[in-house]
Formats: structure tokens, sequence, C-alpha cells
């Protein structure tokens, strides 16, 4: 359909749309004519990212003058293919419309371990390790040696790219990871290095979180994006644990060790190119006098991870003196890794600020605040100069100078942890020392200050004023959006007893209470039987999921489960993991029916959908609660009291919930969809915690469901699906309309009655 | 026909048999019906005649009191009593030895059916049908009503469930019964509870399993036994390495393990899992793919981002090649179920024949995968699209396709007029009014609404209430009825006898009709024969039908006979059908065969 928001022409490519999709693309468009950030939260199975989508390519093509580029970040690879996927429809739907005019150019881009079609370097195991082995093909001095010296091996697709040189473009489209390798292997170019060239020409890059976060990625990935991107943070509700985690490095012993044997390493390749080719290092400290950290420059493949530290923060001037010589810069790491060890060796925890440990490693290894900001330039010019490709081998070293540029750029924000041992094992002694940040504002600032709009959207962002304050932004548009239901096809419940009518709850002196598994476990028994194709369960942590499966295994419970379904389950292995979940959409589709067990905040809850068939119902056992011992926990929790006055309960809870509502958010995609959500513990049932949930579950959830046992919730369930099994009417037949249709929306807009549509 | 007239003697319970004397005293024959072989497959059909049209019986004009005994393969015995008092105990005890046999086994009255001289069956056929009426308790009933009666034949009574017959055959070679969704390699260790032994127990079902889910273990069986260890010696193995992985005693395994390497085999990873694996990660679903987002992940790389804080887990990497868990366990087999099983284990009872016929097939599979990227990527299309805001998909249908058109509407028109009975007679009575008087009639309605104006509201609404519940009420009724409970129907409110009794009567008559219809036209005498018998049934039925309704209570009885009426509706059919058929027979027969024969 094809209908106008205020004056830009919306292309949509479905015959109907729902209100609140309208409104959002309304506000959204609002946001970008003001040429601000917003903060939208709509729930899911509303149909935001098409939202999203078909507005912001709609608002580029209406203003052909000053092109709009959209960034487009996700969480995750399977995010971006569905994004991506999307976007075809769209993109074909457009040039359908419009003819050639409509043509944009859009991509993902990902590392190399997913875009790379060279077989041979496709072989290694990790990314860190395709990525060296691709080095060791296409860094510019093995392919210099390779002009003289026809056995040493490069890369094909790789050259076929150089010598097309400018000739090598992407021709308009929509390419997914796939498609990339595709028209790569076809034409013989590496898509790796194409779609990196692409990116700058590109209408719509979709890629993840951290090509723009993290500052390492980000410095050779997104350096040369225009400003007037517009950047769409999509399912943003954890991105302060992500800007958090991108500036923060925690050292080990056994990083330590490793980042000894690569500096002996890096010793012998300085003797070696002392004797064969001492001009090199010369040219070197040459140029590091005349003040370049790195040369020029650097072909494209060349490029290594960037500085950990955010662009503003990196010093614009020379090298100290006393790390430009190479031999003296090893020297100085030696003092450094000596004096880590010797912090490592404590009994007890420690907590500092940057302040005061720059001062102590002052004291004590003689090296100043100015010579550890410059760790990681020095590093990375060295290894430019030794011509060192197997980069994967030196990730030790690398994350010591990550560490000292670190702690040497920044003073607030950020505190040393130092850890004997896990608190939760203290019998096996594993020292850790923790640069943790503890402000997620740092991490995304120069992205708000960089791009004109930025768009933080997700189905959870309650409470919606706490994210402001959390990434230290000012949003021009800042809503959240209700769903328009045509029928009740959610149904959420807590769950506060289990069959015996005592409590249940995954609270710590609960917690490894017999009884309270057994009644999870007759929850699940119970659930199994009735309710059809998929069923998805989750525990609060890891280990709690490892305790309660073995308790059912051992007490028969989970022999009865199997009994009406199969049974897969997340493990810490991706791999693994990827294949139980796949195994399990089988199971879904064959008509088997199965569960599936995963954890709060693991990588399924984060970004996996078990929409229709593949997830009728999701019980969430437990509240999902942060281990609340844990010391960069708790001084994150002390930063923000003292910083953004939110206090500790406060935002213990909200992280919980979010991540809660988060789990019980994924089985819903449509309106057409339908399924149950359990909470189940008898906290949920507590007003301070349960109206942390987001709007639309909580006006889904009757004051009748909220202390169930059950028995009880078994009944609200076979009524609940003989209830949904019925023909209803899809437009929505009384009161509201929950689907619009090009008419009806030509109709509001004529009589004015649009704007009272809206949510 | 063996024709010999013997005396009731005696008769033996614990031996099962009757014993006769022959009516010459003198005579030394005794004649001994054993009960006995029933079981051997020599059994009696036993009925008895009060009035039985044989020449003995007609010299004597009162009758004498006689019973016949028959057997399946023709013969029969034909015993007379000296009084009646005899023949009753004889008869009730040949009932009730006829009751028992039927109750204790239906097998036994299986085999009499199948040494029918008409029929010869094959062993399987027989095991079959013996099969099918233990399954099927309905038709065991119905089987013994009938083919037990007399009504039916064996052939007779299977003749109408060929398709039975043949698709059980089928489904039986065709589909493969899965592994269970439950872990049965699961062994459990049974522990006598004094000693230290434990003790596992395999079957060639759980081994097939061990193989299919541990292809390592599938490896060293081939290569090991028996070349260098007995099958024996290696289940033993096995069973203690799955004994330590059960007391999770990684320090415990890791130690054994390091002493002995065929141990070692069955503690270690799976290797040729992980290579599988590693190949069917490049095929999975790419929305799912969890694995492609460890490319894009900069912080965590060794040592980034944050090691400890509250939200990651923790694991403790020591030993852990020696680590299997029970999660990896489930989901491993939760993955073969889905498979499912590409051996048949029945034929296969032999350990090693099992393991071979698994490598074959595995083989077999390495070859066959191919445009699977097409279909993954239909899938994720498929998958991005909102149904909801799509229009509505054209359901496939099937085109009406009309032979004779006018037959068709002719039809059509048939049943509009019967259903709209009334406003047709209206629009009759209408047409015979003249144009002039039906305007007049309007203008006239129309004047005095203008004089009077349109009184508020239109129609009184009681009346229209009164009106409306009339039209409605039988409507209304039977929602009230029927509708309030839909698992509860009108049988339901009947005592439960009378509600058995009256689904057992149905399938009886439904049965009945079937044979009598499917024996029409007649054809031949033993149609003729079949035909007749069938009727008498019919008839007996027909009249059990009229005691129950007579025996109900009032409030019952006319529910029942709403629901019996469309029985005796249909027997009455078959009935005259019957009838007519034999008068036009006995007209047209009276002609050419004036001696009765049909």
């Amino acid at each position: 359909m094809i209908f106008k928001v205020e004056d830009v022409t919306v292309y949509f490519p479905y015959d109907n749309i729902y209100p609140e999709q309208y409104s959002y693309m309304v506000e959204l468009k609002r946001a970008l004519d003001a040429k601000g950030h917003c903060l939208l939260e709509m729930p899911t199975g509303t149909g935001k990212t098409i939202a999203l989508l078909s507005l912001i390519t709609s608002y580029a093509l209406s203003k052909p003058l000053n092109s709009v580029k959209l960034i487009y970040c996700t969480r995750t690879v399977h995010e971006m293919e569905k994004t991506l996927a999307e976007l075809k429809l769209l993109h074909n739907y457009q040039t359908l419309h419009l003819g050639p005019a409509a043509k944009i150019l859009a991509i993902g881009l990902s590392s190399r371990k997913n875009l790379c079609v060279n077989s041979m370097v496709l072989a290694a195991e990790n990314r860190d390790s395709v990525d060296a082995a691709c080095r060791k093909r296409t860094a510019s001095w093995v392919r210099a040696l390779a002009a003289e010296n026809p056995n040493v091996e490069t890369c094909d697709f790789f050259e076929n790219y150089e010598k097309a040189a400018s000739e090598a473009l992407l021709p308009p489209g929509v390419y997914t990871l796939q498609d990339l390798r595709a028209f790569g292997k076809q034409k013989g170019w590496c898509p790796y290095f194409l779609a990196r060239h692409m990116v700058q020409f590109a209408n719509v890059v979709v890629y993840s979180y951290q090509y723009l976060l993290d500052p390492k990625v980000a410095g050779i990935i997104s350096k040369e994006m225009q400003k007037e991107s517009v950047v769409v943070f999509d399912e943003a509700h954890n991105i302060d644990n992500v800007c958090i985690e991108a500036l923060s490095v925690s050292v080990r012993r056994q990083t330590l060790e490793g980042a000894t044997r690569n500096l002996n390493r890096i010793n012998q390749e300085i003797e070696r190119f002392k004797t064969t080719d001492a001009g090199r290092l010369r040219a070197e400290y040459a140029r590091l006098v005349e003040g370049l950290a790195l040369r020029g420059n650097l072909p494209i493949a060349d490029a290594w991870l960037s500085n950990p530290a955010l662009p503003d923060d990196i010093l614009k001037e020379a090298v100290p003196g006393n790390i430009r010589r190479a031999e003296h810069f090893v020297h100085v790491l030696h003092r450094l890794v000596l004096y880590l060890r010797g912090r490592l060796d404590t009994d007890n925890v420690e907590k500092e600020g940057p302040v005061n440990f720059v001062a102590s490693i002052n004291a004590h290894a003689g090296i100043d605040q100015k010579t550890l900001k410059f760790c990681y330039d020095r590093l990375h010019s060295l290894m430019m100069t030794l011509e060192i490709t197997d980069t994967d081998d030196f990730l030790h070293i690398q994350t010591i100078c990550d560490f000292a540029t670190l702690v040497g750029t920044y003073t607030r924000g950020f505190s040393i942890i130092i850890e004997p041992f896990d608190e939760r094992m203290p019998h096996i002694p594993d020292p850790v020392l923790q640069l943790s940040c503890h402000d997620a504002s740092l991490a995304i600032k120069p992205v708000f200050d960089r791009f004109q709009s930025v768009v933080i959207t997700s189905g959870t962002l309650s409470p919606i004023d706490l994210y402001p304050r959390l990434l230290n932004f000012h949003p021009v548009v800042s809503r959240s959006f209700k769903i328009s239901l045509t029928r009740d096809c959610i149904c959420p419940m807590v769950l506060t007893r289990g069959s015996d009518q005592l409590p249940v709850s995954t609270k710590f002196d609960m917690r490894s209470d017999p009884g309270v598994a057994r009644n999870y476990g007759k929850l699940l028994v119970e659930m199994v039987s009735i309710v059809p194709d998929g069923i998805v369960c989750f525990f609060v942590s890891y280990s709690y999921m490892d305790e309660i499966i073995a308790t059912w295994n051992d007490s028969g419970i989970l022999k009865e489960i199997m009994q009406h379904k199969l049974v897969f389950i997340e493990t810490q292995d991706v791999v693994e993991t990827t294949l139980a979940l796949d195994n399990y959409r089988k199971a879904c589709d064959c008509g088997r029916g199965a569960v599936f067990f995963s954890v709060a905040r693991g990588k399924v809850a984060e970004g996996i959908d078990f929409d229709r068939h593949y997830g009728r119902l999701v019980i969430m056992f437990g509240v999902p609660f942060q281990y609340t011992l844990s010391k960069i926990l708790l001084a994150r929790l002390e930063y923000l009291r003292d910083t953004f006055q939110i206090k500790e309960g406060d935002f213990l809870t909200f992280d919980a919930l979010r991540q809660a509502a988060q789990c019980v958010g994924r089985v819903i995609r449509s309106k057409a969809d339908y399924g149950m959500m359990i909470f189940a513990d008898k906290r949920y049932s507590r007003h301070d915690k349960r109206s942390k949930l987001p709007g639309w579950i909580l006006s889904h959830l009757r004051d009748a469901h909220l202390n169930l046992s059950t028995d009880m919730a078994l009944h609200i369930a076979r009524e609940f699906l003989r209830k949904m099994a019925q023909p209803y009417d899809k437009s929505g037949s009384s009161g509201r309309k929950t689907l619009l249709s090009q008419e009806d929306l030509e109709k509001m807009s004529n009589d004015g009655s649009i704007n009272e549509m809206l949510y | 026909m063996v024709t010999l007239t013997f005396f009731f003697i005696d008769y033996d319970l614990n031996e099962q048999k009757l014993m006769f004397m022959p009516d010459n005293r003198n005579s030394s024959t005794k004649l001994a019906v054993e009960f006995k072989s029933i079981q051997g497959g020599f059994f009696f059909h036993f009925f008895f005649f009060k009035e039985f049209g044989h020449k003995y019986t007609k010299e004597g004009s009162n009758k004498p009191p006689l019973i016949n005994l028959s057997n399946t393969q023709g013969g029969s015995y034909i015993f007379e009593f000296d009084n009646y008092s005899d023949l009753h105990v004889c008869r009730d005890f040949v009932s009730k030895v006829l009751e028992k046999s039927k109750d204790t086994s239906s097998v036994a009255s299986e085999k009499t059916v199948v040494t029918l001289p008409d029929e010869q069956l094959s062993a399987a056929e027989m095991q079959l049908r013996i099969k099918l009426l233990q399954e099927d308790c309905e038709l065991q009933k119905l089987h013994q009503q009938f083919v037990g009666g007399n009504i039916l034949t064996e052939a007779e009574f299977w003749a109408a469930r060929k398709k039975l017959l043949d698709k059980d055959s089928s489904r039986k070679s065709n589909q493969r019964v899965g592994f269970k969704s439950v872990m049965i390699s699961d062994i459990r260790p049974l522990t006598d509870g004094r000693t230290n032994k434990v003790t596992f127990s395999l079957t060639p079902e759980i081994i097939l399993q061990i193989f299919a889910e541990k292809p390592a273990v599938h490896r060293a069986f081939l290569n090991l036994v028996p070349k260098k260890m007995t099958e024996m010696e290696f289940w033993t193995k096995y069973c203690r390495a799955e004994y330590l992985n059960r007391t999770k005693n990684v320090h415990a395994a890791a130690a054994e393990a390091a002493e002995d390497e065929e141990l070692a085999l069955f503690l270690k990873e799976d290797d040729i899992l992980a290579t599988e694996v590693r190949k069917k990660i490049r095929r999975v679903d790419p929305t799912l793919d969890m694995e492609a987002d460890e490319g894009d992940d900069y912080m965590h790389l060794p040592d980034h981002g944050i090691f400890r804080d509250g939200s990651k887990e923790l694991n403790e990497s020591q030993h852990d090649i020696y680590r299997r868990t029970l999660l990896q366990d489930l989901n491993r087999h939760a993955a073969v179920v889905l498979e499912g099983r590409t051996v048949d284990v029945e034929m296969e009872d032999n350990t090693r024949a099992v393991a071979e016929a698994l490598a074959r097939s595995k083989q077999g599979k390495e070859g066959a995968d191919g445009n699977e990227n097409e279909e993954r990527l239909n899938r994720v299309s498929r998958s991005t699209t909102l149904e909801d805001l799509q229009p509505p998909h054209s359901l496939p249908l099937a085109p009406l396709s009309i032979k004779d058109a006018r037959d068709y509407f002719d039809s059509q028109q048939g049943n509009t007029l019967k259903t709209s009975r009334d406003p047709s007679g209206k629009m009759e009575s209408l047409g015979s009014l003249s144009t002039q008087e039906a305007y007049g009639s309007i203008r006239d309605a129309i004047s005095e609404m203008k004089s009077m104006g349109v009184s508020d509201p239109i129609i009184n609404p009681e009346v229209a209430l009164k009106v409306f519940n009339g039209l409605t009420h039988s409507i209304s009724s039977i929602k009230y009825n029927h509708g309030k409970n839909p698992r509860e129907s009108v049988l339901d409110r009947l005592p439960t006898e009378t509600k058995e009794k009256l689904l057992q009567h149905w399938t009886c008559i439904q049965e009945l009709l079937k044979h009598f219809w499917s024996s029409y036209p007649i054809t031949t005498p033993y149609l003729y024969a079949k035909v007749s018998r069938l009727k008498d049934a019919m008839s007996n039925i027909y009249r059990q039908l009229e005691e129950m309704k007579a025996s109900l209570r009032s409030d019952l009885r006319h529910q029942v006979s709403l629901l019996v009426r469309p029985m005796q509706q249909a027997l009455d059919a078959a009935i005259q059908h019957h009838d007519a058929d034999l008068q036009k027979r006995s007209a047209k027969s009276s002609g050419e065969r004036p001696n009765g024969y049909v």
C-alpha cells in the first residue's frame, strides 16, 4: 500500500497496516525531520522492523537531494539476515511501483569468517584464525613477496578484486551475507573486501552493534560514515550492557603467560630484523619521531583492530620518546606484565580507580600515564613493521596493550577490580584483574555526536525514561506504543504455587528446595500434555538449569516430559545450541512437538524468535536477577547511584524484569499469532516487581491471573487454547480497528480522525 | 453326515467332554465328544433345534427331544434324549462351554472358522484375522454374534472387510516404528544393595540406539569386535565408561582413561560427532545461526569484555574432554529420534549385523545432499512476511464441474422450492392479484401513514419479541438442550445399559444391512439362503428393538424411539424389499419351476 505520512509518501509492502505501525512511522518521521535522536518502544509482534525500514527508505526517496543513509544495527548475524530479507521484500515492492529510481544498494556486513569464500581460509576454526589466515595471504608485504616468489600463497579472490580495482562494484540491490558470498564466488572477487569497500556507497548498511559501538572495530569500519546517516539500534534493550562491555578488559594468568610468550617472539623478530633489515626499524623510529603513530593510509587488507579508546580521546601527538625504539617498548611491556602479575597474586579482593592504579604503576614499574596511553598504537605500529601476519597468536599482548591504553586514557567511569577467585567457586583459584566500565554513555557518545539521528527501539524499553539517563542523551521523541489486539492472543499468567499449593520461587533460600524443583517439573509435565507444538522454558542461569534438569532426570520427570515432546537444550557451546534449535524447529514443523530449555540472558533469549508454532507457551522459571554479589555489579550500582541517582534495587529489578520480558516476548510475532506466558515465581505477584514489565504485557495480565497454582494455570491454558483455535475476524470487528487498509487510511486522513487514532 | 442315535449319559466338567451311549445298550461303543479338542482346532458349532425337520422326528407325533451337534467340517451329530429334562441339562452345559470358550480365547473361535471347507487360508491370513479380532472388541462382538450365530459365514463376514485385511498387511510392511522419545539408551544400572556389583542390561534395541547416538562407539565396535575383544568385553567396557560418566567423577574418569585406551574411546568426546556437527552447521537456517554471531563479536576476544560479572556464567575447564554432560546427551538423543530409524532392529538380532546395517545406511545418506540451499532461502523468506497484513490467500479450491447443467439446476430448484415453501405460497397468492389491486393497497397504506404518521416505534417491541420467540423457539430449545455442553448428547442422558444396547444394535443392523444389500440381485441359491438367514436375523433385531422400547420408562421412551426410528426404517426398507423380491420370484418361478426350486 502507498500512503502519505505528512509530506512523505510511504511505500509499504503489504496490503494492510496495523494502526500502531502507522503511529510509529509518524513519530519516527517527526524525529527525522527534527534531526534528533529518538527512543521508541513498540511491542514485539507488531512489525517494527518493516515499519522502520519502509519509513526510512521512503523518507530517503522523498528527499533525493540530500541522500539519507541508513545504518541499521542488529545484535546478531541472524537478525541481520532477517532484516535484510524484509528489506528485500520492501525493495521489490518499491521498484515495482517507482521503477529503477527506487533502486538502492543495501548490504549486510560481517567479519571475514562469515563472508570469506576461500576454502583454505575457511578451514580455520574461529574468527581470529580466519582473520589471521586471510592476512597471511593478503597483507601488502606478503603480496609483494609473492610477486617475486611464486611459491608464496596468496588468495585468488583478493587478487582478482584488486585487479578489478575501481571496477569492482556491486550493482544496486539487497545483499544478504549469502548473496554477497554467491556474488563474490561468481565474479571471483573477495566478498569481504568488496563489502567493506561498498559500505561507503551503500544506501543501507546492516551490521552488528559492535561495528559502531566498539571503538576497536568502529575505528576501521565505520570511520567514513556520513553525518546525515540515520542510525538504528534494533532490539536495543540491552544496549547499555553492550556499551559497557565494549570498553572493558580483563586480564587473567593465561593472558599474562601468553603475553610473555608474545613478547619473547617479538624480541626474536626484532633481532632478526636487526641483522637482515635494520633499515625498517630505523624507518619506523624516524616516523615515530615525526609524530605519526601509523604510516598514512594502510592498504585495506593490512588494517587491524584499531585503538580501544574512543576516537575523541585518542591523543593526536607524537609517541613518547621512551617507547619509540622497538626494544625499549618491549621492555616497557615486560615491566607492565610483571607488575600485573604481581597484582594478580593477591588473597583479597581489591578495588581501585584508574587514577590510583596508574599512579601505582608509575611508582612500581616506572611507566607513566602517557606511555600507557600510547601502548596500543605503538604495538600496532611495531607489528606492522615486523610484518607479523599470524595476529591470532598475538591476542594476549594485544589485550595487555588494550588494557594499558584504556587505563591510561580514562579517569572516571571505570574501576579496576582484582578478584583471587570467583565467589561462587571459592575452591578454584582463578585470579582475574578486570578493568570494567560502568558508564554506558561513554561508548555511545561518539555515535550520538556524529550522527544526525539515532533511533533506539525495542519491544521492551520500560521504563522508558531510564534509558536517556543511562545513555546520557536527549531524545526529541520518546514514545511507548501499545498493542492493539484483535483478540486476546497473548495470555500472561503469574504462577505462585505448585500443584501442592506450596510457593515456588528461585529466590536464593528456596532455590535448592527439592519441592520447588518438583513443582516446576510437574508444571511442565502438565503443560506438555496440553499445549501443542513448541514450548520454551527459560531458567535464571546455566547452573540452575543444569541442576534442575539433573533433578528431573533422577526423579523421572524428564522421562514423563519426553513421552509427550522431544527435549532440546541450550548449552554454552554455540554450535551445539544452534543445531539443537534447528532440530527443535524441525520437530515443531513435523508435528512431533518439542520443548526447548534455555537461559535468560543467554544467546537464545537474546535473539531467537519462537513465533507461531515454534512457541505456543513460554515458561519463565524464576526471576532472572543478576548475581548480586558480583563485585563488578556492585561497583556499577555504586556508580549509577552516585552519578545518575538510580537506586540499586530499582536497577536490579529493572534489569531482571527486562530480561524476563525479553524472554517471554519472543513467542509472538504478529497479531495472527498467539501464545501463553507463564511467570513461575511468587515474586512476580508483588507489585513492585510486576509493574516493571512492559505495558503491553501488563495490560493483558488480568487480576485473576496474578496468583495461580498449577491446576488453575492448566485450566486457563486449556480454555485459552480452545479459544484461540476458533476463527476470527482479522480486521477487528468491534470498536477500534486493528488492521487498516489503504482506504481506511485515506478516509481517516481526510476527516482528520487519524490523529485520534494515534496511540 | 453321520446319523446315529445315542443317548446322553454323562458329562464331565473337568475333562470337558460329553459322553453318549448308543441306544441299544448291548453295544459297547461310546461316543465321547471332547471339548478339549477345541484348542486343537476341532471344534463344534452347537445349535439347538427344538423343532427339527428330520425324518426321525416326523414319525412321532409328539416331538422327541433331539439335539444336533454339528461340527464345522460339515459333519453333525444328532442326539436324541429320553426326556426333555435330559436335553435341558445337556443343552445348558453345552451352551456354558460354548460361552466359556468364546470368552477365554477368541483364538479358539477363530480357528473354527478357518477350517471352513470352502476356504483355504494361509497361516498368515489366519493370524491376521485373529489379531484383528483381538485388537478390536467391537469387531469381535459382531463376529461372535453373526458367525457364531451362523447368520453369516466366516468368508462372508471377512469379505465385507477386505480393506481392513489389505490395509493392515500393507501398513505393517511399509511403516517403520521410530525411536521412542524417551531415552532408553539411558541404561540405568541396577544395584542389588548388598554388594558393590552394578548390573546393566542391554537389548538389541538399546544397542542400536547407542550406535545411532554415539558414532564413536559404533566405529569402535566395528573395529574392535571380534578382532581385539569379544562382544561381552566390549560392552563391559562400555558400561564401565557409562558408569564413570554417571558418577560424574571427572578425575576418576580421566585417570582410568589414561590407563586404558579402549576405555578412553568411550569417555572422550566423540570426534565423528564433532565433524558431523561441523558439516551440519553449514546447512543450518541462517535466521538462527548463532555460530555466525561469533564472527562479529569483537567484545569477547579472549579476555575482552567483562569476564566475571553477575550475568556471566562460569565453567570449570579442567578435564574438559572427559566431561560429557547430560544436556549434550539429551540434545543428541532428540536429534537422533528426529532423524528417524534407518535400520529395522527386529530383523537383526545379532549386534554385529545391527552395526553393519547402520554403517551401510549411513553411507547411503552421505551422497544424498542437494539443493537444500534453495529450500533454506525459501523458508527464510516465508517466515519474514507478516501473514495477516497480506491479502487473504486464495485457498486451493476444486472448481465445481457440472456435467449436465439442466439436471443440476433442476435438482437445485427442487431444493429451494422445498425449503421455502411458505414464501413461495405467498408469491402465488400475490400473483393472483392484479397489478392494479396491488398498487391500490400500497397507496392505501401510504396515505394511511401520511395521515397518522408512522407509529414510534414502528412495531410494538413486546409483540416483536413474542413473534421472535415464537419463530425461534425450536432453534433456541435445541440449542438449550444440545449446545450447552458439546460433549453431552442425547445418548448420554440414557441409562448406560440402554445406551450400550442401542449402540450394539446399531452396529449389528449396519452389518446385517451391508450384507443384505450386497447380496442383491439374488442369482444363486447360496445367496438366497443367505438373504433368508439375514432376514430372520433382522426381524429378530426388530423385535428386540420393540421390546427395548416397551421396557423403558415413559420419559425416556420418546427419546429412544427417536433414535430407534431410523434403524427401524432401514430395516423396514430391507424387509419390504425382500418380500417384494420374494413375491416377484415366486410369481416367476411358479410358471417355470412348479416344484418350488429357488
